[in-house]
């Protein structure tokens, strides 16, 4: 298993040295020690591998990953897993802003709490965060779901578009044209899967759904058979 | 940009070691402002006097002011140099005799006064400014630091943090405010002065103003929630606490740690990651429009 300390190694390198793998490489699972919150670790993987963080990350930790399971011990900073593709980012601790931002595939799963503008243009990611979110979470968000356990702060949903948001807790307010809509049989079913995929035993029913009332941008639902 | 650096120390058998601290917090924001730096250490007071800091220029002789400022004083005075600052206490109902003293010459600066509190600024790059005041051997219960990156006011020293505008009171500043302007006329209008156009000195005048009215730190920066319009996260110093508030937008990155010995506030984690004992250390991201304060 490479481990890579960067006490002694600069993240250009192990990042360069996680961009060379291919598809069939037999690295398949790295540790990563002394972070010391720098900045784009492990970002821009492109292979299946398993990555471990031990300690705390700086911003733009896994950015654009695909395929790879990044794991982090600690907190993470702002634009954890930004446009993420494809793989998966589990963070032990707490989130910054912006986490999963843009973010189009994969699963990013906090196990802490996530600041501001969680999922904010989110274009497919879903993202479960075990804690609370703060204000602006979802913000223009286009597809995915974001999974909230605890708590959203202010103007959830802001200007959303298709995206599925799902909180169990109190939402304080809810942004431009987004609004509660039902829990469905297949929301509840989504719902199952991505909680187990995220390690939580709850009850799907006891979330509460919200997402785009359709007012505020052009395009009419109604159309889509015309795309 | 900008980057913030703050300690406040539980554990007493720290306070030798206050400055080494605070300096290689700011030497790693250095990246986060480039341009100049500065902080505040509130260390061991001179009992009965205030100190005065006191900003010369370069190659000015502070001898040949001493005798006049030990008449103003009333008792001769020893400054304590750090490079371009000189530290002096002044017995407390002579520091206006002092001040009326030190105005006939306009070269040198006050830049700070109160019990405990010094405060050192230059520009430059403030790993380099923090060795030249040598900010490592400082020793006391808390300090703030600023790393700056100008962009509302020019790249002078006094436009450098700390600001300060009352006794033993600072701020530094990450963000910028929009109602600067208004503000600072207002509080003319009740009395403060100020030395730049810089926008977070009105923040710190705005502080300096409420808790002169009878206000407590907290209910003064509680207060500047409503009054300042902006981008901002401050960290805020008195003799005896350290507070930390950032503005309900929170585009301003911020993070916290305590342990049992010490909390710390860094810009950035990276800022906090060689304090002692920091990976046993709750590690956290300061919520929006909340007060948080620290008092020994």
């Amino acid at each position: 298993m490479p481990t890579v300390d960067l006490a002694q190694t600069p993240v250009r390198e192990l990042n360069a040295g996680l961009h060379r793998l291919t598809p069939e490489t037999n690295e398949t699972h790295w540790r990563v020690l002394n972070p010391r919150g720098r900045h784009a670790i492990a970002a821009g993987i492109d292979a299946p591998i398993l990555i471990e963080v031990e300690g705390h990350v700086g911003y733009y930790c896994a950015g654009m990953n695909k395929q790879a399971t990044v794991i982090v011990r600690c907190n993470a900073g702002q634009g954890v897993a930004e446009n993420m593709m494809s793989g998966e980012v589990r963070i032990a601790g707490d989130a910054s802003q912006a986490a999963g931002a843009t973010g189009c595939g994969g699963l990013l799963v906090i196990d802490g709490n996530a600041s501001a503008r969680c999922g904010i243009s989110m274009k497919g990611i879903d993202i479960v965060v075990k804690g609370s979110v703060g204000h602006l979470s979802a913000f223009m968000a286009q597809a995915g779901n974001l999974v909230v356990l605890g708590d959203a702060g202010e103007a959830l949903g802001d200007s959303i578009y298709e995206a599925h948001l799902y909180v169990r807790g109190n939402v304080k307010s809810l942004g431009a044209d987004c609004v509660e809509k039902p829990l469905e049989e297949h929301h509840k079913s989504d719902l199952r899967r991505l909680l187990e995929a995220a390690g939580v035993a709850l009850d799907p029913a006891s979330f509460r759904r919200y997402g785009s009332a359709r007012r505020l941008y052009n395009f009419h639902i109604d159309n889509v058979g015309s795309y | 940009m900008c980057g913030i650096a703050g300690i406040f120390l539980k554990d007493k058998a720290l306070e030798p070691k206050l400055g080494r601290l605070l300096a290689g917090m700011l030497g790693t924001l250095c990246d986060r402002g480039p341009d100049s730096a500065g902080f505040a250490v509130y260390g061991s007071g001179m009992p009965g006097l205030m100190k005065l800091t006191l900003r010369l220029p370069a190659k000015f002789d502070l001898n040949a002011l001493l005798p006049a400022l030990s008449t103003a004083a009333g008792a001769s005075m020893s400054p304590v140099m750090h490079d371009s600052h000189a530290v002096i206490g002044v017995p407390r109902d002579r520091e206006p005799a002092v001040r009326a003293e030190i105005a006939h010459h306009p070269a040198v600066s006050i830049v700070s006064s109160g019990r405990r509190m010094e405060v050192f600024k230059e520009v430059g790059r403030p790993d380099k400014v923090a060795a030249r005041f040598n900010l490592q051997d400082m020793a006391g219960t808390h300090a703030i630091g600023h790393t700056r990156m100008a962009t509302e006011s020019a790249v002078t020293t006094n436009g450098a943090h700390p600001f300060t505008t009352g006794p033993d009171q600072c701020l530094v500043h990450n963000g910028s405010l929009s109602n600067h302007n208004a503000l600072r006329r207002d509080l003319r209008r009740e009395g403060l002065t100020f030395a730049t156009d810089n926008d977070s000195e009105v923040a710190a005048g705005f502080l300096t103003w409420k808790m002169r009215e009878g206000a407590s730190l907290e209910q003064a920066m509680d207060a500047s929630l409503a009054a300042l319009d902006g981008f901002y996260t401050f960290v805020i110093g008195t003799e005896s606490g350290f507070g930390v508030l950032r503005d309900p937008i929170a585009c301003k990155p911020a993070v916290m740690a305590e342990t049992g010995d010490w909390v710390a506030f860094g810009t950035e984690y990276r800022a906090l990651a060689d304090l002692p004992g920091v990976e046993r250390a709750e590690v956290w991201e300061p919520e929006p429009a909340r007060v948080y304060f620290w008092q020994h």
